[in-house]
């Protein structure tokens, strides 16, 4: 559509707000020099509405009240790259481990909690790889939470399904023939690997963790988009849901350096942190 | 560095599989079907082969069975690159001894991780 006489240049009100909804939402924040992308990422949308600009966006928000086009626009603001086995030897570490926590646990149920899943690859992979070292079903299977704050990317991660691009990256082509059906365009995951993920809908910055403790939490690529103090809180959510000596993961450029006692670099995993139980709060001294 | 052999009848797919080979450091060389990709491969064998499904004088899966049948010495890793995109394709040209499969069309990032998993980039 062509708006003769109108550009998509936004006032600064327009992207004021616009990255108020986002942090409100998400917890993200947009700096100041990546303002840009919210035209190029909500472009898209505009079009799909019919509005001439972000103004005319910020207008419709306010009129309609409802929560829906907060969420697309939410949405769309997000990035929600992923791909299979993204940075693969972290993937077979945290396996690894897992299948080490598993024979330590005596039959108590290993707990995984994949957040910022998006659209359900990293949690998928995982749940390859355990099975490959034997811990798919059954007792010896560990349970895989995976959480994302955008419904959009969680309802794709729950129906399972890829394109061809998406099936393609990351995924060596012999899991693909053993875990997906498909033909074409459109691959699906097995049902037996998909029921292996508990997905839910979830906000880091606002909601409580999922219930229970877990002994590994993958974060990864996440932190980033926050603020120091909103990682500051998060870290310390994080801590409170992992078990004492469990593994914190995160990106490959994150690091809880600087901003948390809670955790420390593990010698045993590279890469990972372990969960260091929170230091005494002072005794009132009597007397 | 790594060489890769881009074994397709289009010139076109060869251009633009070379352009991205070349941004990840490969060595190129190029065969427009599967009995020049046979030559080239007994000359000197490349560490890895892109290699498409149909194409006149020898298909991928004869010059796959070919090269088996061959003795050479340092068997280069395959990859089917063809816009064969079915289980029974793709399970086919596994069971012949392809080590990965790339579904046409592909970008960088498709085909670098591809590379990745036979470890060769």
């Amino acid at each position: 559509m062509h708006f003769p006489g109108t550009t998509l240049a936004a006032s600064s009100s327009a992207m004021t707000i616009i990255s108020a909804l986002l942090e409100q939402r998400t917890g993200q924040q947009i700096a100041a020099n990546r303002a840009w992308r919210i035209e190029t990422a909500l472009k898209p949308l505009l079009r799909e509405k019919g509005l001439a600009s972000l103004d005319q966006l910020v207008a419709q928000l306010v009129v309609t009240r409802t929560g829906e086009l907060g969420d697309q626009v939410v949405d769309a603001l997000l990035n929600q790259e992923t791909s299979f086995f993204r940075d693969s030897a972290v993937l077979d570490m945290i396996a690894d481990a897992t299948k080490m926590i598993q024979a330590e646990a005596a039959g108590r149920k290993v707990r995984i909690w994949s957040s910022g899943c998006s659209t359900g690859q990293e949690p998928l992979s995982l749940a390859m790889l355990f099975d490959e070292r034997g811990m798919g079903e059954g007792a010896s299977a560990p349970e895989i939470v995976a959480t994302d704050v955008s419904p959009a990317a969680l309802a794709r991660a729950r129906a399972g399904h890829f394109s061809q691009f998406e099936i393609q990256r990351g995924l060596p082509v012999r899991r693909m023939m053993t875990w997906f059906d498909g033909n074409g365009g459109d691959w699906a995951a097995k049902p037996e690997l998909l029921r292996r993920i508990q997905f839910r809908q979830h906000n880091l910055t606002a909601d409580a963790p999922p219930p229970g403790k877990f002994d590994v939490v993958l974060c990864r690529n996440v932190m980033l988009y926050f603020s120091p103090d909103v990682r500051r809180d998060v870290f310390a959510i994080l801590a409170a849901a992992i078990r004492p000596n469990g593994l914190l993961v995160l990106g490959a450029g994150e690091t809880v350096i600087g901003l948390t006692d809670r955790f420390r670099p593990c010698d045993q995993y590279r890469g990972a942190y372990r969960a260091v139980e929170a230091a005494p709060a002072k005794r009132a001294a009597f007397g | 560095m790594k060489t890769c052999l881009v074994v397709d009848d289009s010139k076109v797919i060869r251009k633009v599989a070379r352009h991205i080979l070349e941004t990840l450091d490969f060595e190129v060389r190029e065969a427009g079907d599967g009995r020049e990709a046979l030559d080239s491969c007994l000359a000197e064998a490349p560490d890895v082969i892109l290699l498409d499904w149909n194409m006149p004088v020898m298909s991928g899966m004869d010059f796959l069975r070919a090269l088996k049948d061959s003795g050479i010495a340092r068997r280069p890793k395959v990859v089917f690159c063809t816009t064969e995109n079915g289980m029974a394709y793709i399970r086919a040209a596994i069971e012949a001894g392809a080590d990965e499969y790339v579904m046409k069309p592909f970008d960088r990032e498709t085909l670098e991780s591809k590379l990745q998993i036979v470890g060769v980039a």
